[in-house]
């Protein structure tokens, strides 16, 4: 039986090509691990439980898609007929080629190529039920499968919203070769199979051999030597691509495989970037989803620096100051990425190889001792500008009966994260340092603040050995200690999440339950981990008060839809923010909780007061 | 094409207006959304520079009115027009109040008005007003001091604003701090609510410097003892007799001035204030405990300027403000024919420029109407 | 004053005239809105530094605006990068990030 032909070469050639490059690539990011990850990444594969788990990713994310069957079933079932029918054309095919063999070891190409060198005709009727009609069925269906994902994909150049996608990445030359290629390889198969089989009268499944006659029937011309035309041209854009892929958006396909088992083995980015950084940075798919997550884009109109283009930047060893520069930090894209790659931690080391260069003097802090007490509240720098807040927290505070301390009550140092924000992580580390001192000094229990800026970095940063809360889920609990009775206001609220907040801290339910008990919470389109950012982002550098007000309209106009009484957040800067915009009332959740509680001694901060009574 | 008019707010612009056209023989109406005319003039003590009493030059527009149907308590629903002849569709805001009878004796019913005034002075809750001219004289609100909430207003029992104070001169008692006591030391913040990107007021408006000294000086009157000081950023005294006011408030009455701006404000437990700003003059940070803290509140277009400018589709500014059709030579005129402005609808105006501004645009109405009257015949 | 070619005593005024300029140039390219300020001082006022030391945001500013920014270059240090600065500016100057951009001027011109 000949096992052979010219056309194989090309494919042959590229994927020794891609093979060789695979491992090199993995090769290399392993190598370049730190010692403390390659320690995990060894311990890691030889844990069951986190192989499993990853090869169930591997599953779900690279074959299924599942994250894109969430966010739009069109786009996930593009996807998945992509990845999962060629990966299941590449096992039958396989499996299939045994039928014709008894070897168990095939060159490559000889699966992929199989309808060359095999095309019996079945000619009697029971043969519809053998073993070869089998594989012809299912390869032909599964051809289909992933044909239909081509069209899709086509459809999607010139309608993307149809599959939730307002606006598709814009491309590089190898992106466009690469997907060119792609896009040729299965309709050349389908061409090549069913030329063969119209030419032998056999070979094919219900598409190909159907297919096949029609073609012969209706094209002049040796059916035999298109045929063979269509093997080489099937082979060259096969090969192509494989040369291609390392240079494309395409290598994402093998990165996320290994990303996927880094992830389990427990390595996370590290502040100034590390191999797992470079590996996430190799997995980005350039899908474009991130772009639509976007307020700047979508709000704002600034549609160059999303975390695509960071990535892509990153790719090509050079990432301009602005795109690094130009984001709010809010995480929305990150908790979009289908890859899960964590964009903000790739932003962030960016910002620090811009921002190490500089030093700071913070010789003029003095520490006098706090004093002593239970609880310390840090109210947080931005709460000053938004006094209510404050008052409302030590109003509940002398209600409850809790021994705390107002430590930030005359200014306060800041906690060091507006200081992250901009790369600044050295002369952040002098303030924290400062801080810390400062709150242990207290022997307090308890650090509530009312700030979730603060929030996020007390609580990956400072590693003190007592427990930090932010406001609203310190509320909760003295009210499920029965230490403060709320009496629902019933005023109509939405609640904002703060960007530090949820997506950064994870709080996502004690402001909703606090509200429910004082207020009537009413739902809004994007919350949790979808809600947008306020666009008061100290992230946010080098743009203009306008576009931030743009953010802020924007997130407005979607918040107060069902013209709801009170906007609620819970973070002095959104607060700040939304205030400068809103027509609606916005106010703290603290505020609300001490208007709700009915027994309160002390006067309600920021309610309207008399005159009468000022001036009298 | 007749002679009638309707003159929408019965602000100091609005009466003027009124008074004026009326005067020339035209049937004017005159519609305000509160219950009583008069407008923010009505709520103050004094004026500046001279310090006139403001109810001696609201009693003067008033004197012109008698022949002006005045309609208050009223919102206005809908603004219609055909051809030449505007309808006013009105709404009654609150049932208690109705047409007020400010000496209005016509006893023909005009054939264009459906309210049948002289039998029922209060009209249905709906009714309908007809004119060949409209003057749009809708006015200003106060900036509301609580969205600067660094400020403390709302929140502070001892910060009050420009309008709380001088409603406290207008009651004749003394102006006290929350606590029952005399203020040692008061402060005065200007530009709060205008030129202020924060809150989206890029602009000045205008009359707050001078209120400011002016209220200063009635304070240093009251508490001869207490000091009292401006934190200003620039002090505007653009019209006539206010830098000699300014002159004053220093010399006579040792006024401080202060250029800064504050930042933010905390209560002390005793009520007092303590008060953050620049010292940018000696380019040190500032902090001062003051007993009282007034807050010169800003101009922002009314309720009532924004409501309309819909319905009849003016030309707003980027300040909200209601832009006339050339701000040199047609500055009473809206650009849309027949409909014509007039006082503070096109940004922050004193009352003495209020009176001039709107008894220029009472004469370009009745311009406007005669020179209809002889194209018509 | 003449030009003798040396001096004994350094001028005490700003000379505009032999100011240095390139700082300027720099940071407001770097952000614009640094031309909006109209010198109220509400960022100082409120500034978390200012209340310790003596680090004064607006005079930093003005002093790069007269040519004569040898007098920062200390003093820019101190700042925090809290954000309060900005969040009180009557004018919407861009705060941390002219803070940023002065100190990358300094970085970049010394």
């Amino acid at each position: 039986m000949i096992k052979f032909n010219l056309f194989v070469l090309p494919f042959s050639l590229g994927l020794i090509y891609i093979v060789t490059s695979i491992v090199m690539h993995y090769y290399r990011w392993i190598k370049a691990l730190p010692a403390v990850d390659k320690v995990k990444l060894s311990a890691g594969i030889r844990t069951p439980s986190k192989v499993l788990a990853s090869l169930k990713e591997i599953f779900l994310e690279g074959l299924i898609h599942r994250k894109l069957w969430k966010r739009n079933p069109l786009l996930g079932y593009m996807h998945m007929s992509f990845a999962f029918g060629w990966f299941l054309l590449i096992v039958m095919g396989n499996l299939e080629s045994r039928v014709y063999h008894g070897a168990y070891i095939n060159a490559p190409y000889y699966p992929i190529f199989l309808k060359f060198f095999i095309h019996d005709r079945l000619v009697l009727f029971f043969e519809i039920f053998t073993v070869p009609a089998f594989f012809r069925f299912i390869m032909d269906f599964l051809l289909l499968f992933v044909l239909s994902g081509l069209v899709l994909a086509w459809i999607k150049r010139k309608q993307s919203k149809w599959f939730g996608m307002k606006q598709t990445t814009m491309h590089n030359f190898f992106d466009r070769v690469a997907l060119s290629c792609l896009w040729l390889i299965f309709p050349m198969r389908l061409l090549a199979e069913s030329y063969t089989a119209g030419y032998f009268h056999g070979g094919g499944g219900f598409l190909t051999q159907n297919l096949g006659n029609l073609l012969v029937m209706i094209t002049p011309g040796p059916a035999e030597l298109i045929a063979y035309f269509f093997w080489w041209t099937y082979s060259l854009v096969l090969g192509l691509f494989f040369i291609m892929m390392p240079y494309s958006r395409y290598m994402h396909i093998p990165s996320e495989l290994l990303l996927i088992v880094f992830r389990h083995c427990g390595i996370q980015p590290r502040k100034w970037g590390s191999s797992f950084s470079d590996l996430e940075v190799r997995s980005c798919s350039r899908c474009g989803v991130c772009i639509d997550a976007c307020q700047l884009n979508f709000a704002a109109g600034i549609n160059t620096i999303q975390a695509v283009y960071l990535i892509r930047s990153q790719r090509e060893q050079y990432i301009p100051e602005n795109i690094a520069q130009t984001c709010m930090l809010c995480g929305r894209c990150q908790e979009a990425c289908p890859v899960g790659i964590k964009i903000d931690s790739l932003r962030l080391i960016k910002r620090r190889e811009i921002g190490s260069g500089q030093v700071s003097d913070f010789s003029y802090l003095t520490n006098p001792h706090p004093g002593f007490a239970d609880v310390v509240y840090f109210a947080g720098c931005m709460s000053q500008l938004t006094p209510s807040i404050p008052i409302a927290m030590e109003g509940i505070f002398k209600e409850a009966g809790i021994n705390y301390l107002f430590i930030d009550r005359n200014g306060s140092i800041c906690c060091g994260r507006p200081l992250m924000l901009a790369g600044k992580d050295k002369q952040a580390n002098e303030l924290i340092e400062f801080n810390k001192t400062l709150i242990r000094q207290t022997r307090a229990k308890l650090l509530v603040t009312s700030c979730p800026i603060c929030y996020k970095v007390f609580r990956e940063e400072y590693n003190l050995p007592i427990r930090i809360q932010h406001h609203s889920q310190y509320l909760l609990e003295l009210v499920k200690d029965g230490k403060i009775a709320l009496q629902s206001q019933h005023r109509r609220v939405v609640y904002h999440d703060p960007c530090d907040l949820g997506r950064g801290g994870n709080i996502y339910q004690a402001p909703r339950e606090l509200l429910g008990k004082i207020s009537d919470l009413e739902p809004v389109e994007k919350d949790r981990t979808n809600a947008l950012c306020c666009g008061g982002s100290l992230a946010l550098m080098g743009t203009s008060m306008r576009t931030k007000d743009e953010v802020t309209l924007d997130a407005l106009e979607s918040l107060l839809a069902g013209d709801p009484d009170i906007l609620v957040t819970a973070c002095p800067l959104c607060k700040k923010t939304f205030s400068k915009l809103s027509k609606t009332e916005v106010r703290d959740i603290a505020e609300l909780v001490y208007d709700a509680i009915p027994s309160r001694k002390t006067r309600i901060a920021g309610t309207v007061k008399d005159p009468e009574v000022v001036i009298s | 094409m007749d002679n009638t008019v309707i003159v929408i707010g019965g602000g100091i612009s609005g009466l003027t207006a009124a008074g004026m056209l009326a005067q020339q023989g035209l049937d004017v109406t005159l519609l305000e959304k509160e219950n009583e005319t008069g407008g923010h003039l009505a709520r103050w003590d004094r004026l500046f520079p001279d310090r006139k009493k403001a109810s001696e030059v609201l009693d003067f527009a008033m004197e012109g009115l008698n022949k002006v149907k005045i309609v208050t308590g009223v919102a206005i629903t809908g603004i219609s027009r055909q051809d030449h002849e505007f309808t006013v569709s009105t709404n009654l805001r609150d049932s208690g109040y109705g047409m007020q009878d400010a000496g209005y004796q016509s006893p023909v019913p005009s054939p264009q008005s459906p309210v049948p005034s002289t039998q029922s002075p209060v009209p249905s809750p709906q009714s309908q007003y007809t004119a060949s001219a409209l003057l749009v004289a809708t006015g200003f609100d106060l900036f509301e001091a609580r969205k600067k909430e660094e400020y403390g207003y709302g929140i502070y029992n001892n910060v009050i604003t420009s309008a709380d104070l001088e409603e406290q001169f207008k009651s004749g008692r003394k102006v006290l701090t929350s606590e029952g006591k005399t203020p040692g030391r008061i402060g005065f913040i200007h530009c709060v609510g205008s030129r202020d990107e924060k809150v989206g007021n890029l602009y000045c408006s205008k009359i707050c410097c001078v209120t400011g000294v002016k209220q200063a000086i009635e304070l240093k009157e009251m508490f001869p003892e207490s000091e009292v000081f401006n934190f200003y950023m620039d002090l505007r005294m653009f019209d006539r007799h206010f830098e000699e006011l300014y002159y004053e408030a220093q010399q006579k009455w040792g006024v401080s001035f202060i250029r800064g701006r504050l930042s933010e404000c905390s209560e002390n437990p005793d009520g007092s204030i303590i008060l953050k700003t620049e010292d940018t003059l000696t380019g040190k940070p500032l902090k001062m405990t003051v007993d009282l803290l007034v807050l010169l509140s800003g101009f922002v277009p009314s309720g009532g300027t924004r409501g309309i400018s819909k319905m009849l589709g003016l030309q707003e500014g980027t300040d909200g403000f209601i832009n006339s059709a050339d701000q040199h030579s047609q500055n009473n005129l809206s650009g849309i024919e027949g409909v014509f402005l007039a006082g503070a609808i096109k940004g922050p105006i004193s009352v003495s420029e209020s009176v001039a501004d709107a008894r220029a645009a009472a004469a370009q109405i009745a311009c406007y109407l005669s020179s209809f009257k002889v194209t018509n015949d | 004053m003449i030009d003798f070619g040396y001096t004994l005593t350094r001028d005490r005024q700003l000379d505009y005239d032999r100011g240095d300029f390139r700082y300027l140039k720099l940071v407001k390219s770097l952000e614009p809105s640094m031309d909006l300020c109209i010198g109220c001082g509400s960022c100082t006022a409120t500034c978390s530094a200012a209340g310790f030391t003596n680090f004064n945001i607006r005079r930093l500013h003005t002093v790069i605006r007269r040519g004569d920014p040898e007098s920062i270059k200390a003093e820019l240090k101190k700042c925090m990068f809290c954000g309060k600065c900005q969040l009180v500016c009557p004018r919407g100057v861009n705060l941390r990030n002219l803070i940023l951009a002065m100190n990358r001027a300094i970085e970049i011109l010394g």
